[in-house]
């Protein structure tokens, strides 16, 4: 049952010939079989999953069940759950268990969606390999001495090795897109503001997003669909009204108008990368769309204005663990400065540490308007970028990342080379465009992902391409030999 | 941009964060790496370009200012480290 898709599985519990009970079994078998050599999982609760599998089995007799209804997923462990602990992978939050859910958590259980566990990752989201984990790094299905991609590789390397129908993620700098493509799988980063912060341990505010990571973009669609929507506990989260991303996944591509940024093809791109993305673009000109060269004049500043806005954003954020109301807590504090110091040492690992001592001097006397301000105004330069390409396409396409999975241990000791892993993606966080990335075929056994990036709110158009790309390939339906 | 151990502890102080002794040398040469990557941003010419704070700059929205929140003390003090009497505990601040 694992070797089908999401709506593959939603379409079998449709008719009666599947029971969620059944799936969810047949998930905790292959966690408990392979979840040892993967580290994916921080956190299982089989006798909930078990009871709601049961509880969504019987709602299906009443007839009122909907398209996800029993279908099982895990969560990133930055998504506050009260019934289990939310780590953020930190020993910050060891044992931690939150008083509230996050709106994405409920949004998934209100549309019937089983809950199997917690998904490993960066710690507090900050990182591209997953090897930031208080608890351990994971190991990528496809080689297991590679890295998954981060933040979001617990979830990343579950869809991958089958180990639940889909996951969610979250993308700051492209924590949702560059594990689903070094996994191989489908993962969206929707527009800033479509699905609710609520609940989501915040890393850098104006960038956070969650997200679905999942096989297809069909399950993407349904997923998302669940997850989006206004919520007034997220000041930030989107009114604009939310439309079936379903409905136009079949649409035609013919006249599609996709840009190819020259930038994109440049220096320090992996040719076996290249030469993938080159072949997928080939593919969707079959299918009728036009592709054109257009270019991305700031692109170079993406990553250096990232770098600057996202630690100073994280440094704010991150005050909140101070040792008083939740999180670790020293012992013996001698006084308060002891407590805060002490507590925030031993709790926060050393990328943490960094990102809180870059953006507290960012932000500092003196320096806001050299850094900060600076960096925001060349974010606005980025995002006149894309505004201006979108004038003249549709969407914009090209690689996810630079190169496919790298081993672990092989960045771990240069941050700035692990920084450059996010060359394409930091784009679309910080002009707040929603971008999605695909599995588009293999360099040397490690998967490609081909990225799309569409305007603001035009998702469906970026699941209808992948969907008619994903119509006429079958990189999606490859399973990593020892999670077959 | 380079900084000192002794500038890491200043931002350490800052930030409230504890950095042991034999850390401050590789944390200062790692965020020294990290400022001479974002260098080239000085470079740029952003003359009269508005700071952009958030994609969502345009659409902030005000809720209606109605009471949302019920009392929930007990629930959000049960992950602290030390409560008393629906209190957080600290050290003694004021002798």
């Amino acid at each position: 049952m694992h070797d089908k898709t999401l709506a593959e599985q939603a379409a079998l519990l449709a008719s009666g010939d599947l029971s969620s009970s059944d799936l969810v079994e047949h998930y905790l078998q292959r966690i408990e079989q392979h979840n040892e050599a993967l580290n994916a999982y921080l956190a299982i609760d089989a006798d909930a999953a078990r009871q709601a599998a049961s509880a969504a089995d019987e709602q299906r007799k009443t007839g009122n069940a909907g398209p996800l209804t029993g279908v099982p997923i895990a969560h990133k462990d930055i998504f506050c759950t009260s019934s289990m602990p939310t780590t953020c992978g930190s020993r910050m939050l060891q044992n931690f268990v939150s008083p509230y859910e996050a709106a994405v958590v409920q949004n998934m259980r209100t549309a019937g969606m089983v809950t199997l566990g917690k998904a490993n990752m960066d710690e507090f989201a900050m990182g591209s390999s997953n090897e930031n984990s208080f608890y351990g790094p994971v190991a990528n299905p496809w080689q297991t001495d590679r890295v998954p991609g981060g933040s979001s590789g617990g979830s990343a390397a579950i869809v991958a090795a089958r180990l639940a129908s889909a996951a969610t993620g979250t993308d700051t700098g492209g924590s949702i897109r560059q594990p689903a493509a070094f996994c191989g799988i489908t993962g969206i980063k929707p527009t800033y503001g479509r699905v609710s912060r609520y609940g989501m341990i915040a890393f850098a505010s104006s960038l956070d997003q969650g997200g679905p990571m999942a096989q297809t973009a069909e399950d993407c669609a349904l997923l998302l669909q669940a997850m989006a929507g206004h919520d007034l506990r997220d000041s930030t989260c989107s009114p604009a009204a939310v439309p079936d991303f379903s409905a136009e996944l079949n649409a035609d591509l013919k006249g599609l108008r996709i840009g190819v940024p020259q930038e994109y093809f440049a220096e320090g791109l992996d040719d076996g990368v290249a030469a993938r993305v080159n072949e997928a673009l080939a593919v969707l000109e079959g299918e009728g769309a036009i592709l054109k060269p257009i270019s991305l004049p700031n692109q170079g500043l993406c990553i250096p204005a990232y770098y600057i806005i996202a630690p100073a954003e994280a440094s704010s954020n991150l005050s909140r663990f101070d040792g008083v109301r939740f999180g670790h807590r020293c012992e013996n504090p001698q006084d308060i400065d002891d407590l805060y110091t002490r507590s925030r040492g031993e709790g926060f690992g050393p990328e943490v540490k960094r990102r809180i001592l870059i953006g507290a001097y960012a932000l500092s006397a003196g320096y806001y308007d050299a850094y900060y301000k600076k960096a925001q105004q060349v974010r606005q330069l980025v995002s006149d970028d894309f505004s201006n390409a979108f004038a003249e396409v549709d969407v914009i396409a090209g690689p996810t990342t630079p190169t496919t999975a790298f081993a672990r241990g092989a960045k771990s000791d240069d941050p700035v080379a692990m920084y450059l892993n996010d060359l394409f993606t930091v784009s679309a966080n910080l002009s707040g465009l929603p971008a999605l990335s695909a599995p588009c075929g293999f360099a040397e056994g490690l998967p490609v992902g081909l990225q799309l990036c569409a305007p603001a709110n035009q998702e469906s158009r970026l699941l209808n391409v992948a969907h008619r790309y994903q119509s006429v390939t079958d990189w999606h339906r490859q399973i990593p030999a020892n999670f077959a | 941009m380079s900084l000192t151990p002794d500038d890491i502890e200043k931002i350490a102080h800052l930030a409230r964060l504890g950095i042991d002794k034999d850390a401050l040398e590789p944390l200062a040469a790692d965020l020294s790496t990290m400022l001479d990557l974002v260098e080239q941003l000085q470079a740029v010419d952003t003359e009269g370009v508005e700071p952009m704070a958030h994609p969502a700059n345009a659409t902030l929205l005000l809720r209606d200012d109605v009471v949302t929140e019920s009392d929930q003390r007990e629930a959000l003090q049960a992950p602290a480290p030390a409560t008393q009497d629906g209190y957080f505990l600290v050290p003694r601040v004021i002798e």
